[in-house]
């Protein structure tokens, strides 16, 4: 249970960074808040020649809001993103999801940005994104940053869109219209373990409190975030007396979980319809608390 | 293959250290064997169980998911620091012994260390929220009830000092 051996990096400007991922390629790997990768080094499950450890960057220690988005720079910790009043404000699923994170300890040292890249299929980041259709800054040494979608860079489990060579630097995380609420649900057996079903909801009410649009986005239940629009079953109908059991329906069928040690594929698809009803149901409620903190 | 030792400074419960290591030296492996404090326990090894929790700049982190490299220049604080000034026992430690907090042992320094930073944000918990803050910490002996006295026994006798 020991890493094995690698050559250590520590840049100490982003283009030294991105001169060390050009020259090692394939062989580089990046080490931000590790709490992922630390555990696949002790356990040998993986084993690059090269880590470049990007945490003295200062400069990518950054949560910035704006009238746009939220937008967290590579090393900015979990801990503080949950703790910024400024990005609970502007994106409030960030603080509910985050605080779903594994365990404070962990929190205080794992990367938002490194959460999105490690591309776990039961993170709560990389749902977040998607629901709220974010994206990603990667750059490359000489080759300036490419931006990309959140719909396009969960490619598959642990595998992201970063290419060999690329840092991600920041991830932006777009405010949700006016007149929407957040909620982030899961269950998981031991508070802080690995949900075996997470969900982010989005509801949207109108000026007469009636649902105009909802969506949500499904952790541990397939290979990637399962993004689904709830629209369908909800619009039009009051905030507080919506048929969220529908809504739940449709998650549940646009899931295809499979059986593991943890739960069937049975127990997590009703798992995806029961967490989807109260995501969404949670979600009209603060949004309804958002218009009157508005208004 | 000989590996390259890196010049790494701590400054580990007030005092500093300097250690030669290779690059892929954990922080806990650092402080049990090249700076000889052997208050940290390793538990899991890859961040479950919460023995080798220790205070980074203040924050409590699993020092088995940190190389000692990456926290060149950082003040420690391990189980060791957490003793009061005079030497005798700390005030989370002393909790421990009046609730009757441990049996093995074995994972107390993580409670400790966790334990320590969270009251100085939360000087006052309820029972349920002692719960939740030593959620990340696994004990196989005492059935959490006599911890949660614990960190509520804690909190009195801060309480009492200041």
């Amino acid at each position: 249970m020991k890493p094995p051996a690698f050559a250590y990096h520590r840049p100490g400007t982003v283009p030294e960074a991105l001169a060390v991922l050009a020259e090692t390629g394939h062989d580089g790997k990046v080490l931000a808040g590790g709490q992922s990768l630390v555990p696949l080094l002790n356990m040998r499950l993986a084993a690059p020649a090269h880590l470049v450890d990007v945490n003295w960057l200062a400069e990518l220690d950054e949560v910035a809001v704006d009238d746009q988005a939220v937008r967290v720079g590579a090393i900015a910790r979990h801990a503080r993103v949950e703790a910024d009043p400024a990005a609970a404000e502007a994106v409030p699923l960030l603080r509910q999801a985050i605080g779903d994170i594994a365990h404070a300890t962990i929190r205080n040292r794992g990367t938002v940005v490194g959460s999105l890249v490690h591309a776990d299929p039961a993170a709560e980041l990389p749902a977040v994104l998607v629901l709220l259709g974010g994206n990603m800054e990667l750059a490359t040494a000489g080759d300036g940053t490419r931006r990309v979608a959140a719909a396009d860079f969960f490619l598959g489990p642990l595998e992201s869109a970063v290419r060999p060579g690329e840092l991600a630097t920041a991830a932006v995380f777009p405010r949700p219209p006016a007149g929407t609420g957040s909620a982030w649900v899961e269950l998981a057996r031991r508070a802080g373990d690995y949900a075996l079903c997470g969900v982010g909801a989005l509801v949207t009410l109108d000026q007469g409190l009636r649902v105009s649009a909802a969506r949500a986005a499904l952790i541990s239940v397939g290979p990637a975030p399962v993004p689904v629009d709830l629209t369908g079953a909800l619009a039009g109908q009051p905030h507080d007396a919506a048929d969220w059991a529908a809504a739940g329906r449709l998650a549940a069928a646009a899931v295809d979980p499979e059986d593991d040690i943890h739960a069937s594929a049975a127990y997590r698809r009703h798992l995806a319809g029961v967490l989807t009803a109260r995501a969404a149901r949670a979600a009209a409620a603060h949004a309804l608390t958002r218009q009157e903190g508005a208004a | 293959m000989t590996e390259v030792l890196h010049e790494t400074r701590l400054v580990v419960n007030g005092v500093p250290h300097t250690a030669r290591v290779p690059a892929r030296r954990l922080l806990a492996d650092c402080l049990r064997h090249d700076l000889g404090l052997t208050g940290t326990h390793v538990g899991c090894e890859h961040g479950v169980c919460g023995a080798c929790t220790v205070l980074v700049d203040g924050r409590p982190m699993r020092s088995c998911l940190l190389f000692a490299v990456g926290v060149d220049g950082a003040e420690i604080t391990t189980v060791e620091g957490c003793r009061s000034p005079d030497g005798g026992l700390g005030p989370v430690q002393q909790a421990f012994q009046d609730c009757h907090g441990l049996q093995c042992g074995f994972c107390t320094p993580g409670f400790v260390t966790t334990i320590t930073a969270w009251l100085r944000e939360h000087p006052d918990p309820t029972e349920e929220q002692a719960r939740q803050a030593i959620g990340g910490n696994l004990c196989r002996c005492t059935g959490y009830q006599n911890i949660v006295a614990s960190v509520l026994r804690a909190a009195e006798l801060l309480r009492e000092q200041r």
